[in-house]
């Protein structure tokens, strides 16, 4: 069976796209999915780095389209996951090193030898990002909670939806338990009520992403931090898995948890 | 730490005062319509009206807003009653 190309994207930089694309990555190949993630990011390259993976690079996605290597010779395979691997951006080059059409070229031969394609989005609107949808099956668009990402999060569903690389999913990154109970943060059911798509992750603000990107070993393989959890249950969910949403605190009772416990 | 402006109601909740500005400039930007545009609009239609009708400005609204799948020019523009011209309007005595 053919594999499923995913494209990680966002309006605004900064909010989460490739703290996504390692960790949907890691948990997809945790559930015995291969997995390639292409960082499209192209002059901007960080993928690798928030793999751990970036004493490795030898070949890269512009020395694969410019056929300098053969695409084998540009992958990498991760050191904990054997399932998983990264094609590389060229760090001096730009985005109009490649073009939309061999992008889905790219996509179309690694999806034969790969159950997921991964594709990690530039920010912003321009060719960067026509690249990364360009072999598109599905799309998710990453935001924070907060004005100026949601409005560019439109943006981007207006521009995905026009160009038909539907379908596109929601994750709120960056949520902030403390902050939403105030009531001084957009709330998740505002934001996707406002953007009126559907929503298939909930990220916690977790200081253990900056922790584990720090060491280059993406939280979704260890397993005691909150966000590691919640970009799990994304996975399981694009496979096919009904999982609520984390609730973002347990609101019940101390005596009901206890009660939970003895039963 | 307690927040008195809060427990008095003076200042509003950020998180509602951010979902209505996000609202407001999503509405807009859908449209592709400026403000400044709105602006320009209703002082045309104040211009036309006010060559049939005596319009109450002050009280006149047009605003975009977003329905289910379209965006919508709303107005609403209170026509001033002609009680000076001596008769009641119909339905009272
Ligand atoms: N849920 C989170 N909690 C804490 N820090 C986060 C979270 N998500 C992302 N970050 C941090 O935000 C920064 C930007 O994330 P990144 O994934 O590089 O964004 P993008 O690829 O969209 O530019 C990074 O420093 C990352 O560690
Ligand atoms: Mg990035």
């Amino acid at each position: 069976m053919a594999g499923y190309v995913i494209t990680i994207t966002s309006g605004k930089g900064g909010v989460g796209k490739t703290t996504t694309t390692a960790n949907l990555g890691t948990a997809l190949a945790l559930q015995g999915k291969r997995v390639v993630c292409i960082d499209a990011d192209i002059g901007l390259r960080n993928l690798d780095v928030v793999m751990g993976l970036e004493n490795r690079i030898v070949y890269d996605l512009v020395d694969v389209v410019e056929g300098r290597c053969r695409l084998r010779q540009a992958l990498i395979r991760d050191k904990r996951l054997p399932e998983l691997h990264l094609l590389p951006a060229a760090q001096t080059r730009d985005k109009t090193a490649v073009s939309p059409a061999e992008m889905a070229e790219l996509c179309h031969v690694l999806r034969k030898d790969f159950d997921f394609v991964l594709v990690d989005s530039p920010a912003g609107i321009e060719q960067g990002f026509r690249n990364a949808v360009a072999g598109a099956d599905y799309v998710l668009v990453i935001t924070t909670p907060e004005i100026s990402a949601v409005r560019d999060a439109d943006r981007i569903i207006g521009l995905v939806e026009a160009a038909e690389k539907g379908p596109v999913h929601l994750i709120i990154n960056r949520v902030r338990t403390n902050m939403v109970q105030r009531g001084d943060m957009l709330d998740t059911n505002d934001v996707i009520e406002i953007l009126a798509v559907d929503l298939i992750g909930i990220i916690p603000e977790d200081e253990e992403i900056i922790i584990s990107t720090n060491r280059g070993v993406p939280v979704a393989l260890g397993e005691h931090s909150r966000a590691g959890q919640a970009f799990r249950n994304v996975a399981a969910r694009i496979l096919g898995e009904e999982i609520s949403f984390m609730p973002l605190r347990d609101s019940r009772s101390f005596l009901s948890r206890l009660l939970d416990r003895v039963r | 730490m307690v927040n008195w402006n809060r427990v008095f109601r003076r200042q509003r909740r950020s998180g509602d005062v951010a979902r209505e500005r996000l609202q407001l400039v999503l509405v807009h930007d859908r449209a592709g319509v400026s403000p400044e545009l709105i602006q320009t609009l209703r002082h045309e239609i104040i211009d036309v009206i006010s060559k049939y009708l005596d319009i109450d400005q002050a009280g006149m609204e047009i605003n975009l807003t977003q329905g289910r799948d379209r965006s919508k020019l709303v107005a609403n523009i209170p026509i001033r009653s002609s009680r000076r011209a001596g008769h009641t309007p119909e339905g009272r005595a």
